[in-house]
């Protein structure tokens, strides 16, 4: 593996810090039981954005693993799994955003939600089920249920929180040109 | 070559990659070994940029173009990279919670050592010998959370001493703590450098506080040139501070006043040091009874008022101790106080973010306690200490109207009041740019103005100048001021004394969650016990005062800040 | 706030295993316990993972908050099997003994009824361990441990990197979050889920740009103390390994070899009785 900046390190353990409370202590219900809307998948997509898929993968399993970690329901690992994997993949497929220059427009943002909107089907309504049933022989209608509802809330979630996100932060990078008082 | 210089700029230049001009023009600068250096100048002079060079950061993190020679211990800066020059540079950063990365003390003083590979045994006692240095070795376990702020900067002290440095660069070192402790940080600083012959340089704009201990020479910058490079002294006896926006110590501004004549052989640097002659005393005397008595303020009907409050928190932390303040309609006044001393959760009890056990809390004489945090805005609005915390919009327009677009104002409705509030903010010209084109105050000023357009009859603003600089502080403070003069009322919750004195009138203390005093800024900075409780420092017009025999130091300092108010 | 993770410290054979071994003996027992169906061995983990809790000082009431979200997720978790797939346990262990009916497809039969048991065995073997590292490791030595184990500094770096910061950041959000509700958000049920989003946004988007910024200021006060120039590096709470360290990790490490063994000697990952 190649050796990570200090930059990424750090982004890394900001990035799972921020997903931890996110994740931990914003909580807003949803209809299905056992399922939040979470509103760190937003967080995450964004992060993977900017610093790369493999801290999206690091911030996805050290953030959900703590979060496990802290409720104590012992580390469900395939859901741990998932949160990474979901984080390595928007990281793979946005690479080309160039939200550094401050630049997202709606090209970026359709290509953007494009690519979350896929990788929460392929991570919740795929990784997480498979190794709900590797692990726990767990009913599939059940886990692939499960993993589409939160699939779905995710994608909503990330639509919402990860655009305005992107969009705030390429406006906060400066951009060449003149501008000018009225 | 001279063998006892550390660091030497010759003909130095730079240029950050992302900007059109150079930040710094061909700067010559020696710091010998064991030379103790202040660098002063307003923000944007280059003095960062300066420590950026000593320590390695430019170009490591900060990419650009260097020009001329900078030698440090006798290698090329650039050769010697980011991780060289940390064996010979310690760097202590402004913001202490940045810097402070361990778990906990011991882990962060052990930081570099951990990353040098030193033993566990060897790592344990080291860390020990350089806590006791810096005494912090009471709270080696403790969380960064659990600790004062002074303490942090202490951690971070040691952090970069366990490297055996040669130099010790302090960024800012009062920025983020009260008075007394700014003025023991100082002490620590030049108790340490006698004690491992370091060369200090200490980056600063608060030269009065920098000068609590005597510093060899002082760097003055401005506009990426050294403007002066000589003893404190000289410097204080000519007008270079005032003409390159930076404070003087308040006491030099009174000699000066007065009609004293400076000269180096009177050690102006030093408050303990200076001597004055008969002569020069009585035109101190003389002048203090030609300025006229600045008007008291007159009584204005109760705004609000806090009537026996009382708050513990979940944890059993009881924060506030039966609170009895009243504030005016259309006062300016300060709330002051150390950390945890209860002044922070009482503007939380006003906003309604804390629910207070018992006691009654009114506004113009309702009852505050049937309002939600949402209703409580529309009368008292709270601004943040930092702006970043507060902007979530990306353009103007959109941050001040976010508010009441979220009170469901009508939209035209809405304009109208934007625009409004932006034109009391000067802001109205740049109500289409996006945020992140302002500067820091300017972005300050769009958080006041997005609290202004709901209309609050008092605004609480949490440490509204931390960090500025003595211009940015002038901006900001003006601000204040006019749109107390239109009526709004203010209150200031701080630790700046400069900011006490020169525009609050009135300032009420918290220690320990009481109460404990509640008078004029300049009778509170004039109590010498109140002074030690809050954490504060006794002015230096107050010694001023005493040394020349003028009985009535409050009165002194009064109509020293009226005067000094009406020549800026 | 201050114990998020709720370490307590006391004096016990637990506490004083490395927090290396600790993390070897999670993971292993994690592993043996996800692996097999096999009844028998799930119901013996539980008792030692019960008994090991007894052994480490740490009470009950200690973890009682941690256990009911656990209890409440548990019970959630095996309704949800029930309702979507009330004959699975047949189709795992190929027989059918009917009990009772409840309604429509809703039969209970035994299998169903084992299956569940062994569910709820595989959470009541692991929570414990889980607990138990959790209540027994200090966070300090989390980072270093990560590290023993094989895992990069760096990447062990930034799990300290995020424990260290959480409670700054819990704080922020707290703070932003008040101010946010001044100026009238509404994150409240009475807001459609859409607006309680963008609601939520207006405080994630200043607390993560101001992150943002801190990371930059962390990374340069982490490098002017020469972190990243070395292939590797000491711990500060590192602890070497004792006796008792080795005798834990060869323990865990024999539970899970046998646990394998156990599934290819038995044909199969589960133990069925019904045959």
């Amino acid at each position: 593996m190649k050796k990570f900046s200090v930059k990424t390190i750090v982004a890394i353990g900001i990035g799972a810090a921020l997903f931890f409370v996110l994740g931990r202590f914003v909580v807003i219900p949803s209809p299905v039981p056992n399922t939040n809307i979470s509103v760190q998948y937003g967080l995450l997509a964004f992060l993977s954005v900017v610093y790369g898929p493999v801290a999206g993968l690091l911030i996805g399993l050290i953030g959900h693993a703590l979060i496990d970690f802290s409720y104590g329901w012992g580390i469900w690992w395939s859901w741990v799994i998932a949160s990474g994997v979901f984080g390595l993949l928007v990281g793979f497929t946005s690479k080309a955003t160039k939200l550094e220059e401050g630049e997202i427009g709606k090209k970026g943002l359709i290509k953007f939600n494009i690519s979350q909107v896929i990788c929460h089907v392929v991570c919740w309504g795929a990784v997480a089920p498979a190794l709900d049933i590797l692990i726990f022989s767990e009913p599939a209608n059940k886990v692939f249920t499960q993993g589409l509802l939160a699939g779905v809330s995710n994608a909503v979630t990330t639509a919402i929180v990860g655009s305005l996100l992107c969009v705030a932060y390429a406006a906060s990078k400066p951009k060449a040109g003149s501008l000018t008082k009225e | 070559m001279d063998n006892d210089i550390v660091i030497s700029f010759e003909n130095f230049g730079f240029q950050y990659t992302a900007q059109a001009e150079p930040t710094l023009y061909d700067i010559n600068l020696n710091i010998r070994k064991g030379e103790k250096v202040l660098i002063a100048g307003p923000s944007g002079c280059g003095k960062s940029t300066i420590a950026h060079c000593i320590n390695g950061l430019i170009p490591a993190s900060y990419p650009g173009k260097a020009t001329g020679k900078l030698t440090i211990g006798g290698q090329n800066a650039l050769e010697l990279g980011l991780f060289g020059l940390s064996k010979i540079v310690g760097t202590v950063l402004q913001d202490a919670d940045g810097q402070f990365i361990g778990l906990t003390v011991a882990e962060d003083i052990a930081f570099a050592l951990e990353n040098d590979c030193v033993s566990t045994e060897e790592m344990h006692q080291h860390v020990k010998t350089v806590a006791k240095l810096v005494d912090v070795e009471q709270v080696l376990h403790h969380a960064p959370h659990e600790v004062s702020g002074g303490q942090k900067q202490r951690v971070s002290l040691a952090g970069v001493m366990v490297n055996k440095v040669d130099v010790l660069l302090f960024d800012e070192p009062l920025a983020n703590l009260d008075p007394a402790t700014g003025k023991q940080a100082i002490e620590l600083i030049d108790q340490i450098q006698k004690h491992t012959g370091c060369a200090v340089i200490i980056i600063e704009h608060r030269i009065e506080d920098v000068l609590h201990r005597n510093v060899d020479r002082v760097v003055l910058m401005g506009e990426g040139r050294i403007l002066y490079d000589g003893s404190a002294d000289r410097m204080l006896c000519s007008d270079l501070l005032q003409k390159s926006g930076i404070r003087e110590p308040l006491y030099v501004t009174a000699l000066k006043y007065a009609g004293v004549h400076l000269t180096e052989d009177m050690h102006p640097a030093s408050l303990t040091e200076l001597s004055l002659t008969d002569s020069q005393k009585q035109q101190v005397r003389d002048w203090f009874n030609r300025q006229p008595t600045p008007p008291a303020a007159e009584q204005a009907p109760v705004l609000f008022q806090s009537e026996n409050l009382d708050f513990t928190y979940p944890g059993g932390h009881h924060a506030l101790k039966g609170i009895d303040v009243t504030i005016h309609k259309g006062e300016m006044l300060s709330i002051v106080g150390t950390n945890g001393a209860g002044k922070s959760t009482f503007s939380k009890a006003v906003c309604g973010f804390v629910k207070p056990q018992s006691g009654k809390l009114t506004l113009n004489g309702t009852d505050l306690s049937t309002l939600s945090i949402k209703e409580r805005a529309d009368h008292i609005g709270y601004v943040m200490q930092n702006p970043n915390q507060m902007i979530s919009k990306t353009q103007i327009f959109d941050e001040v109207a976010f508010g009441l677009r979220n009170r469901g104002v009508a939209e035209d409705e809405v304009r109208r009041r934007v625009e409004e509030t932006l034109k009391i903010c000067g802001l109205y010209s740049f109500r289409n740019w996006p945020v992140s084109a302002l500067s820091y105050g300017q972005k300050k000023r769009v958080t006041i103005a997005s609290i202004l357009v709901l209309e609050p009859e008092m605004i609480l603003l949490d440490e509204p100048t931390a960090g500025q600089d003595f211009r940015h502080y002038t901006e900001i403070m003006d601000f204040l001021q006019q749109l107390n003069r239109q009526g709004i009322t203010v209150v200031l919750i701080t630790h700046d004394m400069h900011l006490m004195l020169e525009y609050t009138p009135r300032a009420v203390v918290f220690h320990d969650g009481h109460v404990i005093a509640d008078k004029s800024a300049a009778q509170v900075l004039n109590d010498p016990e109140i002074v030690a409780q809050a954490h504060l420092k006794e002015t230096s017009l107050y010694h001023l005062a005493m040394t020349c025999g003028i009985p009535e130091p409050e009165e002194f300092t009064r109509r020293f800040i009226a005067r000094d108010q009406e020549v800026r | 706030m201050t114990n998020l993770f709720n370490y307590i410290d006391r004096s016990s054979p637990i506490h004083r295993l490395t927090g290396a071994s600790k993390l070897v003996c999670l993971l292993t027992w994690s592993l043996a316990a996800m692996s097999g169906f096999h009844t028998p061995l799930l119901a013996i983990l539980t008792l030692v993972s019960l008994g090991l809790f007894k052994f480490s000082k740490i009470k009950l009431k200690d973890v009682s908050f941690m256990l009911g979200f656990t209890f409440v997720f548990m019970l959630l978790n095996n309704l949800l099997i029930f309702l979507f797939s009330p004959e699975h346990g047949v189709t795992i262990y190929g027989s059918r003994t009917v009990l009772f009916k409840i309604a429509g497809p809703y039969v209970v039969t035994a299998e169903q009824l084992f299956y569940h048991l062994n569910v709820a065995l595989k959470y009541t073997c692991t929570i414990p361990i889980v607990l138990l590292f959790v209540c027994t490791t200090n966070p300090s030595e989390f980072a270093a441990s990560l590290n023993r184990i094989g895992v990069s500094y760096r990447i062990s770096y930034s799990v300290a990197l995020a424990l260290r910061y959480i409670p700054d950041i819990q704080r922020e959000y707290g703070d932003i979050s008040q101010a946010q509700q001044a100026r009238g958000i509404e994150m409240s049920k009475k807001a459609s889920l859409v607006s309680r989003l963008k609601s939520v946004s207006g405080i994630l988007i200043p607390l993560i740009l101001s992150s943002m910024e801190r990371i930059d200021t962390i990374s340069n006060a982490m490098e002017l103390r020469g972190f990243g120039k070395d292939p590797k590096r000491t711990w500060y709470s590192g602890r070497p390994f004792a006796k008792g360290d080795w005798i834990a990790m060869g323990l865990c490490i024999a539970l899970l070899i046998f646990s394998f063994i156990l599934t290819a000697v038995n044909g199969g990952r589960y133990f069925n009785p019904f045959m």
